[in-house]
């Protein structure tokens, strides 16, 4: 947990059927934790250095440079905090 | 004449940057912003008058029921309510509405009963009627909308008749920005001698009310949307139907008289007089101070130029987004029946990265559903729209540049 303690700000569930999560990284730490996510994760595209499609061990997400994470039809929190402390180690 | 840089001045959030961006605020159908003369009134009222209101008898304890007292009076003459007896103050829309469900409805509705509202509606303005009606066993029925997002009248005529006992509808949508025509469903439910309860949220902000005029029972409202601080909302309510329905909460500073009668072990209460007998427990005073200067705030701008303004704006965003071939907007066509909101979706995109990409740019807007689930599904966007929403200090600039950055976007 304290990996996400370092790096999460906030982890957000989006409301209605499919069930998207948005992660708000620490603004004083987002650079870091950002720069750890691109190397480990897998950069699908790039849109102009603004937005990252990334894939990591099946899970599609996209990237923000504001340090913001949109992860798609993750069924559990869990799940998320799971990705994020393998991403973010 | 009304002048949107000038009025920016009065808002300090508007000299911020976010990573190098001026911000483009909106996502005013959620929550305003606040000018300088709120914060200060709020800030002074801690500094100069802070104590609890009712039945202190020293100084401060005076002076701060009497500005209590002021705020109620000048929201209700912002919106032509008889007097201060009309105006609850509560925490916020919600809980207005609640307060309606749970001490009107508890009292009048039965097995048998019917309540209309619509499939337009924020849930506030369906949840609690369903939760009521399981205890006590009437039937909610919901108006449906047309293609264009406007209230179906015609279902609504046909359904309303003699089992109904309330028709609660918006004044304005939260999704879509329809502008309902209150005054004609007003006079269709008293025709039928039902109560008409209304969410206001998202209207007495933006245009002119008149709640003699519309000849609603229930009208409810946010400070928060209106330039007040959070944490402040109202309840309006006709004296006659105040009166006559019990507490919806009870305890401290909302009764006259308890008694224990020791004959039969129990303790009885006489109520309060009207607002007090709504307002249980000690007020957010502090916020009906801040909420009675936003109302003074907006009074000085003229309630007929705010509306103006954002029919302006909305009518000039609406066109450009024309120039957009991916972009669908949702909502009513002709701008004299919505209000400055817009919903719209950009083909093959989900709204949340539509907002984090507008985001990047300074351009705050709201994803997702809105509180109001049947809405989208009726629209057929399970998924969720894109919500941006206009006040007093938006500017064309701001929607040229919003068009701009939605140009690039189309092409991710």
């Amino acid at each position: 947990m304290s990996i996400l303690n370092d790096y999460v700000a906030n982890i957000e569930e989006t409301c209605g059927e499919e069930r998207h999560f948005i992660v708000m990284l620490r603004f004083n730490k987002r650079n870091e934790a950002m720069k750890k996510i691109l190397e480990r994760g897998k950069i699908e595209k790039s849109f102009s250095g603004l937005v990252y499609e990334i894939s990591f061990k099946g899970v599609q997400m996209r990237l923000y440079k504001t340090g913001k994470i949109l992860l798609k039809n993750l069924n559990e929190r869990k799940e998320v905090e799971k990705i994020l402390e393998e991403l973010l180690k | 004449m009304f002048d949107p840089y000038k009025v920016r001045e009065d808002f300090p959030i508007f000299n911020r940057k976010i990573d190098g961006n001026n911000i483009i605020y909106f996502d005013n159908a959620a929550t305003s912003q606040r000018p300088l003369q709120v914060i200060e009134a709020v800030k002074s009222y801690y500094e100069l008058y802070n104590s609890n209101v009712h039945r202190g008898v020293h100084t401060l304890s005076q002076e701060s029921s009497e500005l209590y007292e002021k705020a109620h009076r000048e929201v209700a003459n912002f919106i032509n309510a008889k007097d201060l007896q009309e105006i609850v103050f509560v925490k916020n829309t919600t809980e207005a509405l609640n307060l309606v469900a749970y001490a009107w409805g508890f009292k009048n509705l039965k097995a048998g009963d019917e309540v209309v509202t619509t499939l337009m509606e924020h849930h506030s303005n369906m949840i609690p009627w369903e939760m009521i009606s399981k205890v006590k066993g009437f039937k909610v029925k919901y108006v449906d909308i047309n293609e264009d997002a406007t209230l179906n009248y015609e279902m609504l005529e046909n359904m309303v008749g003699s089992k109904t006992k309330a028709v609660c509808i918006c004044h304005m949508s939260n999704v879509t920005g329809t502008i309902n025509d209150v005054e004609r469903v007003s006079k269709l439910a008293h025709e039928n001698g039902a109560v008409v309860i209304v969410d206001a949220a998202q209207s007495v902000p933006h245009m002119p009310v008149d709640v003699k005029k519309l000849d609603v029972d229930f009208y409810a409202f946010s400070g928060h949307k209106m330039l007040g601080p959070t944490g402040i909302g109202v309840l309006y309510g006709k004296k006659e139907l105040l009166d006559e329905i019990e507490p919806f909460l009870t305890g401290g500073g909302m009764v006259r008289d308890v008694k224990y009668e020791v004959s039969s072990g129990s303790v009885t209460a006489d109520w309060a007089e009207l607002p007090w007998k709504f307002e249980a427990g000690t007020p957010n005073i502090a916020g009906g101070v801040g909420l009675m200067e936003a109302v003074r705030y907006l009074k000085r701008l003229g309630m007929e130029n705010v509306r103006s303004h954002e029919k302006e704006l909305t009518e000039y965003a609406l066109e450009r987004l024309k120039e957009l071939g991916k972009v669908r907007v949702y909502g009513p066509r002709r701008s004299s029946e919505r209000g400055g909101i817009i919903p719209f979706n950009i083909d093959g995109m989900n709204p949340h990265d539509v907002a984090l990409l507008l985001d990047q740019f300074g351009i705050m807007v709201r994803s997702g559903l809105h509180c109001a689930h049947p809405l989208h599904e009726r629209l057929g966007v399970k998924g969720g729209t894109v919500r941006a929403s206009f006040y007093v200090y938006n500017t064309r600039e701001e929607v040229d540049r919003f068009i701009e950055v939605l140009k690039q976007i189309e092409k991710v």
